[in-house]
């Protein structure tokens, strides 16, 4: 009775009555692609495991070229938990850009951009360059030499965007080379700015995500598809997927804890054969491999453009792939899409191997 | 109306154009006179280009002499007439001509400007003047007057012509190329039996810790042999000097050894100080052996099992490995613990203390005080256990994080079986 009392005083004033009933009604499909739609949920998970992880981690991070690193150093060897709290955050945010990766490229060749779900594709793919920013800007905080250097190149590389390179190369620093004000300015991404944008594109993608619902394949159309109630059949699964996810986090966490390395000095010379995350590797290998000059043009310039407009394209596809959006089967975009995939895993394994 | 009478004057441009290319060719031509008549005549140069042979070397090397860049000419080291295209004027003996100064009287011409600080200093006002005094001072210097001319002179070791600057890395007498220089004749075995003098100072240099740093490490601040022996004044260090020697480089040690008792010791037995124990020209990295009572050691070769120098060396050898020891076992440790992924960086930074305690005794040994030693050993000693200890933790650490871990496994394995059968319940036959 006096649950009910409860549930009546909050419907009165929040509706959740009507968010009940969304609940009861939502369907997941079942079909054997039926997999791909956890990495949805377990991206989602691995980005609060982030937030939490992260808002522990400013309890002590002091964001300037004096302290930084000897603040990690601290979270690292005294504060109680504080290393496993640190690795967490690390290995849950290379865990979550792959299976965003992996959440990306299963809507991709389930075509689930399809009308009417162009836009819930262009804020997924705004979130993609979000996750980037946030491991780019992230990688900095540490203020170790690695990450100093690789910030020195990565911010390089954004200054041979054309026509407003040079200037995005001053914003990104704050002046001409990295400092303490470039480290400064990424805390501001990390913390504040890119978690403000962030909020604001993921919460529409998961408006979108539930008006439209789950996307059935382009084969299956037609089809009768058995379902499964989202709560509460699919969200237990994507429960099971996350305690497992934590233990995988655990797992990897304790006995590789994320290493520190040695503080940045910006009169050392770089380290041999400096380079960036995983997921930038493919890009930088790709920038590598280009010759000094194409044409007229700087080889990295003509690089940073061609990818530049590859994200457009990319972002673009729901509009470009008209076979697909009038349920025709589009073989050139899923051999693109294939072709990506490979191009992505030649250059990052040779990347990693050169 | 302005406007118009303005139009008038005005001159018109093609004029313009005409009136400069004159200005320029008579400006032009009158430069290239001034120039032709500012290039001095050198037959000297003219003829010996023409030449073959040893007779043109002279030319050939000059191109790359300082000398040379600065607007001398041969005739002015040699004499005679460089304006005349006449050879029996041009080296007419009678106005100054010397073909080939001779050696006893090299360093006097070079002296001639070298030696003159009102002329040198429009040319060079930081080079020193008093080298010609100075060779004089030198072994080379009072052979070269007693009537020795197969001693060295200035052009011995800085070339007669191509004379290169001091830090020119091809000169002769740059850092890298001194010993090369010197071993020329010290290390020509029949040109120093003539002497009495031994000939192999430049291999057992070239083994020395401080040939490793000059040539391995490139280090142009390590010694050669000018460094030690002085360069226009070279002169064998006696032993009175010896320590002032080393002691220009190692000058805590130096200070040490002049304050302990081993100083008047070494000065009665007319024993050569640093040298005694760590030689001359082949000084080796010294090692912990040297002190102490082992095989190795130079101590016991004054003293004997039983006596205080004896006691001493081996109480401070013992100390010394005590702190190295430690050291090792310290830095295993945290070495240890750091593979294994835990974060020891600040431990390890703090062991430098006690590498710093470690280096300052061994510095310290030239005190020969077992209690300076001491002071210095036992700070060190406790830094280093510190170390060892924070790598225990570091380990013990590991160890619950492993143990976490797995009990961590279990119940999240746990709790997704349980909810791995709440889903079969809720799914399973009604």
């Amino acid at each position: 009775m006096r649950v009910e009392t409860w549930r009546s005083w909050l419907d009165e004033r929040l509706g959740t009555e009507a968010i009940r009933e969304f609940l009861r009604r939502k369907e997941v499909p079942i079909h054997r692609h039926t997999i791909w739609y956890y990495f949805g949920g377990m991206t989602l998970f691995l980005f609060v495991v982030q937030v939490v992880t992260g808002a522990l981690l400013l309890l002590y991070y002091r964001p300037s070229a004096e302290a930084a690193f000897e603040s990690v150093q601290f979270i690292m060897t005294e504060v109680e938990f504080g290393w496993l709290i640190r690795s967490i955050h690390s290995w849950s945010a290379n865990l979550m850009i792959a299976t965003l990766f992996i959440h990306m490229f299963s809507a991709y060749f389930m075509k689930a951009y399809r009308p009417p779900r162009e836009l819930t594709w262009v804020s997924g793919t705004l979130l993609l360059v979000l996750a980037l920013a946030f491991g780019f800007s992230g990688y900095l905080l540490p203020w170790n030499k690695l990450a100093f250097f690789a910030t020195k190149v990565g911010t390089d590389i954004a200054g041979d965007v054309p026509l407003i390179g040079p200037f995005l190369l001053r914003f990104l620093r704050g002046g001409e080379e990295v400092t303490g004000a470039t480290l400064t300015r990424f805390f501001g991404f990390h913390v504040a700015i890119l978690p403000g944008v962030t909020t604001i594109v993921l919460t529409l993608h998961l408006i979108l995500v539930q008006k439209h619902g789950m996307s059935i394949p382009p084969s299956l159309e037609g089809a009768r598809v058995r379902t499964m109630k989202f709560f509460p059949n699919f969200l237990l699964r994507d429960l099971i997927g996350w305690v497992l996810a934590i233990g995988a986090l655990a797992a990897l966490a304790a006995p590789f804890p994320w290493g520190l390395g040695e503080k940045a000095d910006p009169f050392a010379p770089a380290p041999a054969g400096i380079k960036p995350e995983w997921y930038f590797l493919f890009l930088f290998q790709t920038l590598r491999l280009l010759p000094a000059r194409v044409g007229i043009f700087e080889g990295e310039v003509v690089g940073v453009t061609l990818f530049l407009l590859g994200a457009l394209f990319w972002m673009l596809v729901p509009f470009l792939d008209q076979p697909a959006s009038r349920g025709w089967r589009s073989r050139f975009f899923t051999g693109l899409g294939v072709f990506i995939v490979l191009y992505i895993a030649v250059m990052t394994i040779w990347g990693y191997l050169a | 109306m302005r406007r118009e009478r303005r139009k008038r004057r005005r001159i018109p441009r093609s004029r313009l154009w005409g009136g400069f290319a004159l200005v320029s060719l008579v400006l032009g031509g009158l430069g290239a006179t001034v120039a032709r008549a500012q290039q001095k005549k050198d037959s000297c140069l003219e003829c010996h280009a023409a030449l073959e042979g040893p007779l043109a070397d002279p030319v050939t090397l000059m191109k790359e002499d300082i000398h040379r860049a600065r607007g001398f000419s041969c005739a002015d080291c040699h004499g005679g007439d460089p304006t005349s295209d006449d050879p029996l004027a041009a080296m007419d003996p009678r106005k100054g001509f010397v073909a080939r100064p001779p050696h006893r009287a090299i360093p006097a011409l070079c002296g001639r400007c070298h030696s003159d600080a009102e002329f040198m200093k429009r040319y060079h006002p930081a080079l020193r003047v008093d080298q010609e005094r100075e060779y004089f001072t030198s072994v080379h210097g009072k052979r070269l007057r007693a009537g020795d001319t197969r001693v060295a002179t200035c052009t011995s070791c800085h070339g007669a012509h191509g004379i290169r600057s001091v830090q020119h890395p091809l000169s002769p007498v740059y850092p890298l190329n001194v010993a090369e220089t010197c071993a020329r004749c010290h290390a020509d075995a029949e040109y120093m039996a003539a002497y009495r003098l031994p000939h192999d100072q430049y291999n057992r240099y070239r083994r020395s810790a401080h040939a490793r740093a000059l040539y391995d490490r490139q280090d142009l601040s390590a010694p050669t042999c000018n460094d030690c022996h002085g360069n226009h004044g070279a002169v064998p260090p006696g032993i009175a000097s010896v320590a002032h020697v080393c002691g220009q480089c190692h000058v805590r040690q130096s200070a040490l050894f002049r304050a302990s008792p081993h100083k008047a010791a070494f000065d009665a037995m007319q024993l050569a100080e640093c040298v005694y124990c760590h030689g001359n020209h082949d000084v080796l990295p010294p090692t912990d052996e040297m002190i102490g009572t082992g095989e190795k050691s130079v101590c016991v070769s004054c003293h004997p099992p039983g006596d205080a120098g004896y006691q001493a060396a081996e109480r401070m050898r013992a100390l010394i490995d005590d702190l190295s020891r430690e050291l090792e076992r310290a830095q295993a440790i945290l070495d240890r613990a750091e593979r294994a992924g835990m974060e020891v960086s600040r431990a390890k930074f703090e062991l430098s203390e006690a590498r710093d305690a470690l280096t300052h005794a061994r510095v310290l040994i030239h005190a020969f005080s077992v209690k300076e030693v001491e002071n210095v050993i036992r700070p060190g000693l406790e830094v280093a256990r510190r170390g060892y200890q924070a790598g225990e933790r570091a380990l013990a650490e590991l160890n619950y994080r492993r143990k976490g871990l797995a009990v961590s496994l279990l119940f999240l394995l746990f709790l997704a079986a349980l909810l791995y059968l709440k889903l079969r319940e809720i799914e399973g036959p009604k």
